[in-house]
């Protein structure tokens, strides 16, 4: 199996239709198949281990992605934004690699590393000039598609592998061949070193829904490529919706119009953000979909109707799906486990294991299913009792207090209801007495004085148990995130030791 | 039939590619599938001319073998004569 099957698939239905926009630029499958193809005998001949990218979304990361595969060559895209030190690291361990994108910094950090390096226009301009004259094995040995380096929130970045069995069930499994009407249009604007931003490449192009690619999101931007190029759906982090809602708000004008659906992902979502949302675009369809990296994106979905059912219901348990990732895919299976990898009851909170074909579960340097092919998330959840599947942070955010487990997210949840409270994390603080104690770090609203100490810990106590109320209280002016969203907790509890 | 591998129609463009597979050998159009195209196409057999549409998938009663539909043509799929059915898959919504 090979995702180049993807491209190729969709170039042999329809070569003319324009298969991706860019800067401006119009490709056709056609065209865009042409060109993996030229890249592919560029990076045989190379003969280097993996093909790197650095560099902004472009059509170069659709055409390295399938060209890679052609080649039977494993793809990293990299992340720009990694500091110096970080991005050498990653460059040595995929020492020798074609990398295209910014040829200075590779040069800067990576000098001896034995890399290929082209800026983006030489690589397509290369790409297309070699397509013609490609001569290319008709199947190719390899079988990990993708490496993507795992953001590290809590730890150094592990290399995570996904296979191209993996990457074809997921789409094969979710996504209908050119079920795309000629008007519809994806508007991408995640990194093409996210797994979303690689599992957008796949689905629109095995759908053949034109993709709209946003070099590096800005919600201006997003909102007038929108407009122009008349997007149909779209896929952002909860903070992207924030910051355009923002923008929209502020008076920001763009007929988004013809935008029928809107998949978000990839952090917590706070509820107040999606029932605006809902408001604001009553006629849009808004799917949340749940993923990490070793599953090939998506495990579980909440759809559209489950959003509009929840977010006019009375009822509170109905209300409160607003907060859930929906079901698993048909395709997967989820069970929530005990410390000691036990099944748990419904309603219990547990660590999240997912097993199915899409799901890798694998890095370079060890496999982390179980025996049975299950992989352990390190998310903890709960199923409830229509089989919702709700988050409740990292395994590893659990706060053990005197052995008492707690999560993060339901004492955040109390702060967030505090009127003067714009945002709230809490942590784990090493204490000599109990093992952990609860630390939080609270952002004040813009306009209001930050709530006394002693009023954050009546709310938390009036609310929760006693074991919750905060023995550390910080006041910043904002939390640590990284640039999809997530909340660096490592960062936050490293505040706690000064 | 190893998951990935290509098979071929002998009777006209059929292409699929093996997803799920046992032994059994796949027929278009009423004759077996081959790796390779011949250079001659055999005769289509009427009872089995239904056709294949690209992009679906093919599945046999017992959920045994499953089959992408890679390239389309006018044969149908079958196994020992009986025809492979389109696997039916309830649409998701996007969520890329």
């Amino acid at each position: 199996m090979n995702i180049s099957l993807i491209l190729q698939m969709a170039a042999d239905a329809d070569p003319d239709r324009i298969g991706l926009v860019c800067d401006g630029r119009r490709w056709s499958y056609g065209a865009l198949y042409r060109a993996a193809q030229g890249a592919a005998a560029t990076i045989r001949a190379s003969e280097c281990a993996h093909v790197a990218l650095l560099d902004e979304s472009s059509e170069a990361a659709a055409i390295a992605l399938f060209g890679s595969a052609l080649a039977g060559i494993p793809y990293v895209p990299l992340n720009y934004r990694l500091a110096d030190a970080d991005l050498a690291a990653l460059l040595s361990r995929i020492a020798p690699a074609l990398i295209v994108g910014d040829v200075a910094r590779v040069q800067k950090l990576a000098p001896g590393d034995g890399h290929v390096v082209y800026s983006r226009a030489d690589f397509v301009a290369r790409a297309e000039a070699a397509a013609d004259s490609a001569s290319l094995p008709d199947e190719v040995d390899e079988d990990v598609a993708v490496q993507l380096f795992t953001s590290g929130t809590t730890a150094a970045p592990k290399a995570a592998l996904l296979r191209h069995s993996n990457l074809l069930s997921y789409i094969l499994g979710t996504v209908e061949f050119a079920a795309a009407s000629d008007d519809e249009a994806a508007l991408v604007s995640v990194p093409p070193y996210h797994i979303a931003g690689i599992a957008a490449l796949l689905s629109s192009t095995y759908a053949m829904r034109r993709i709209l690619l946003l070099p590096a999101f800005d919600p201006d931007a997003w909102l007038a490529l929108a407009a122009s190029e008349k997007a149909t759906s779209a896929f952002v982090v909860p903070t992207m919706l924030g910051r355009i809602i923002a923008r929209l708000d502020a008076g920001a004008r763009a007929d988004i119009s013809s935008l029928r659906a809107v998949a978000y992902g990839g952090g917590r979502m706070p509820v107040e953000m999606i029932d605006r949302a809902l408001d604001l675009f009553p006629e849009t369809n808004f799917t949340n979909a749940y993923g990490l990296t070793e599953t090939s994106s998506t495990i579980a979905l909440l759809g559209p109707e489950e959003h509009r059912a929840a977010h006019r219901s009375a009822d509170a348990a109905a209300r409160a799906r607003l907060g859930s990732v929906g079901k698993p895919l048909p395709t997967v299976e989820i069970e929530i486990r005990d410390e000691e990898g036990r099944l748990l009851p419904q309603g219990e909170r547990g660590e999240i294991y997912v097993r199915g074909d899409q799901v890798s579960g694998e890095y370079k340097e060890r496999s982390a299913l179980d025996k049975d092919g299950w992989f352990p998330t390190r998310d903890a959840g709960w199923i409830d009792e229509e089989g919702y599947l709700f988050l409740a942070g990292r395994a590893d955010d659990v706060i053990i207090r005197g052995g008492e487990n707690m999560s993060p997210g339901e004492i955040e949840d109390v702060l967030l209801t505090h009127p003067a409270i714009a945002d709230a994390a809490a942590v784990g603080v090493p204490s000599v007495e109990w093992g952990e104690v609860v630390g939080v770090a609270i952002v004040p609203r813009p306009g209001h004085e930050s709530p006394c100490d002693d009023e954050v810990r009546t709310l938390v106590k009036e609310r929760l148990r006693s074991s919750r109320v905060p023995e550390h209280i910080l006041v910043l002016e904002a939390l640590p995130y990284n640039e999809m969203g997530k909340l660096l907790r490592r960062e936050v509890r490293t505040l706690f030791k000064g | 039939m190893k998951p990935g591998t290509k098979l071929k129609s002998t009777v006209d463009d059929t292409e699929v590619m093996v997803i799920r597979g046992t032994d059994a050998v796949v027929e278009c159009g009423g004759a077996p599938m081959a790796d390779e195209k011949p250079a001659q196409l055999g005769t289509l057999n009427p009872d089995f001319a239904g056709g294949t549409m690209m992009g679906k998938r093919y599945v046999d009663e017992a959920g045994t073998v499953e089959l992408l539909c890679v390239k389309p043509g006018k044969g149908s799929l079958a196994i020992g004569g009986v025809a492979l059915q389109i696997k039916d898959a309830k649409p998701l919504p996007s969520s890329d």
